[in-house]
């Protein structure tokens, strides 16, 4: 009888039918690219849903018995995947939304005390180790989708939640700015996380 | 919120109303004098309420062990679990060995509210009076979580507990588990465990309209309410029931959570994750021993709703089954559907997928799983889900095509009964 082939490959299979063989992704919006996303980032999100402190049912289902060391494996196992980034999404925004996007993914909105994107999730957006997502190569909707779900606090992390506090003084149009802008920019040439450094604001979810 | 394992018999209810019969009077067996440590009677505790899957229903995911608080989703409203903790004041901290030998052996509770039957105490009153005193030793060895109890929100009649005492009448046996003289020693402890603290029979027995379970039907199989999952037949009986599986693939599935056979799914995958994993090789042996030893009676019939479709349907459904098969299922299943087990489980001549009711197989191909990581199995194979991926009329076809390729003596499902299950409560 043949067996299956003692790897992690065939072990995440399951996940691979939404998030794509290697992590890539699918052109389905709420299916996120989970290639190259720290491990730290990715095994805290495994947790959030096993427990529910992220609520989507089908993950929610397929996680509900699984044990802490398995999840590990399995966010490490994403984490080491580098397939190619999918092409730019064309902005479905006008040029000023996208400028405006840009100018709050870069430099933030110091006035209000409002941190850079980049200042966390690395200059290049490819995320930082251990805890922080890369941001390119995911779909605006799925963006958007997130920053709304922290700001009305059905997705949680652990205290204190920056993204929280951050999503809850953003306005819709900024959230949409930030999310076209993104979902436009093209794959970087290294999607390496970024090294640790000292963040401009406090993240529970990221040991300090 | 989660779903939870669900619950059982609220429909009698209403009927019960019209039974007044008091509750027979009771015999209480006296204190076992104690024996061995404190810490030993502890441990034995937690190893028993272990066999007994408190934390399943009593701990919220994630939450404050045995703090309760568990919403217990019925058609009827919704029951929240009770904080068992150690807690005087909110929990079971204030209680006497003899009010909780009480409340498992009669389902009333310290004051003498009669319990719901979610908690299954039909069958925990086939507990030992020494068993009874150590779970008690270990719940009152936990930490004590001061949360308080959350009010049911069931429905007016259901919320009547005065109607339990009809149900009570009519499906409650009190009596602690009496051993068989013409058994092994292994067979009963099998049987207690079975029919005590396992209560197998609230997922493995059919409710009837009364929502009590029927003696002659006991562990027949039957769909576990709410839940939408269908709880295979225990018998040995070779169509539906554990027919010719060894010892060993019984305990390798309920120890390990797979087995050449298949794998656990649904809420059967919490059980062995809670439960099964943590119980010595004796005792799961025991429970494969006398599974194995109940009758295939030929009596025994599937009683559950077949699938329902067309002729016309099927016909039209065939050829697409086996093109989606060979496309999206052979690499793992294998071409003749003999998978590669124990990862990838085999389809052909496996019972689940053949019953009369299609709901498993028809959720499996929706909403895939994972079997639960134990002990043996650290790092299962997980099943994709295929619901965003196919529609109700191909995942129809690729499940009629399993339940009737390669002997499989299933019947072919319809795409209504599909389209039915994208709803269900997966969690």
């Amino acid at each position: 009888m043949e067996h299956a082939p003692d790897t992690m490959q065939a072990r995440v299979l399951a996940c691979a039918a939404c998030h794509g063989e290697h992590g890539e992704g699918t052109d389905n919006d709420y299916f996120p690219r989970l290639a190259g996303k720290p491990a730290g980032y990715l095994f805290n999100q495994l947790i959030a849903f096993r427990d529910g402190g992220r609520s989507y049912p089908p993950m929610n289902y397929l996680l509900a018995y699984l044990p802490d060391a398995y999840l590990k494996q399995i966010a490490e196992h994403f984490a080491e995947q580098r397939p190619p980034y999918p092409p730019p999404a064309a902005p479905r925004v006008d040029a000023a939304t996208l400028a405006l996007g840009r100018q709050l993914v870069t430099n933030g909105a110091p006035d209000r005390k409002l941190p850079a994107c980049a200042a966390c999730h690395g200059t290049g957006l490819t995320g930082m180790r251990p805890a922080i997502p890369g941001l390119v190569g995911l779909h605006a909707d799925y963006i958007s989708a997130q920053l709304g779900a922290f700001r009305y606090g059905t997705r949680h992390t652990a205290s204190p939640n920056c993204m929280h506090d951050i999503s809850s003084h953003l306005t819709d149009r900024e959230i949409t700015a930030i999310a076209a802008w993104l979902a436009a920019q093209p794959g970087p040439a290294d999607p390496t996380p970024a090294a640790p450094s000292h963040l401009p604001l406090a993240c529970g979810s990221v040991p300090n | 919120m989660r779903k939870l394992r669900s619950l059982i018999p609220f429909v009698p209810l209403v009927f019960a109303a019209l039974c007044t019969a008091p509750v027979r009077a009771q015999t209480e067996s006296p204190p076992a004098p104690a024996t061995g440590s404190h810490a030993e009677l502890i441990a034995k505790g937690e190893y028993l309420a272990r066999a007994g899957d408190c934390i399943a229903c009593h701990t919220i995911p994630a939450g404050k062990l045995f703090g309760g608080g568990r919403a217990m989703e019925t058609p009827f409203g919704t029951l929240y679990t009770p904080n068992i903790s150690s807690d005087k004041a909110t929990g079971i901290g204030a209680w006497s060995a003899d009010e909780f030998y009480r409340m498992l052996h009669e389902g009333k509770s310290r004051d003498g509210t009669l319990l719901y039957p979610a908690m299954p105490f039909a069958s925990y009153t086939k507990v030992t009076r020494a068993d009874s005193d150590a779970i008690y030793a270990f719940l009152q060895s936990t930490q004590p979580i001061h949360q308080v109890n959350r009010e049911h929100t069931l429905r007016f009649p259901y919320n009547q507990r005065s109607l339990l005492i009809g149900w009570r009448t009519l499906y409650f046996r009190q009596g602690e588990f009496q051993p068989s003289p013409t058994q092994s020693v292994e067979w009963n402890r099998g049987a207690y465990l079975v029919l005590g603290l396992g209560h197998c029979t609230m997922c493995h027995t059919s409710i009837n309209a009364l929502g009590g379970t029927s003696l002659s039907k006991e562990f027949q199989g039957g769909l576990i309410p709410m839940q939408n999952w269908y709880a295979p037949s225990l018998t040995s009986n070779r169509e539906a029931g554990l027919g010719d599986w060894s010892i060993e693939d019984i305990t390798g599935l309920l120890r390990a959570g797979i087995s050449k056979r298949g794998a656990v799914y649904g809420p059967m995958a919490e059980v062995v994750f809670d439960s099964f994993q943590h119980l010595t090789d004796d005792d799961v042996r025991a429970v494969a021993v006398y599974l194995k030893s109940l009758p295939g009676k030929a009596s025994e019939v599937d009683t559950s709703p077949r699938s329902t479709y067309t002729t016309e349907e099927a016909a039209r459904l065939a050829p697409l089954g086996g093109k989606i098969y060979a496309a999206q299922c052979a690499i793992c299943h294998a071409t003749g559907g003999q998978g590669k087990p124990p990862a990838f489980p085999p389809l052909a001549n496996n019972q689940s997928i053949q019953m009369n009711s299609a709901v498993n197989p028809i959720r499996m191909v929706l909403n895939g799983g994972y079997p639960p990581g134990t002990h043996l199995n650290p790092a299962p194979y997980g099943m994709p889900p295929f619901a965003q991926l196919l529609s109700d009329a191909e995942i129809a076809a690729v499940v009629t095509y399993i339940r009737t390729a390669w002997g499989n003596h299933g019947t072919p499902v319809s795409e209504r009964e599909v389209n039915a299950l994208r709803s269900a409560p997966l969690f």
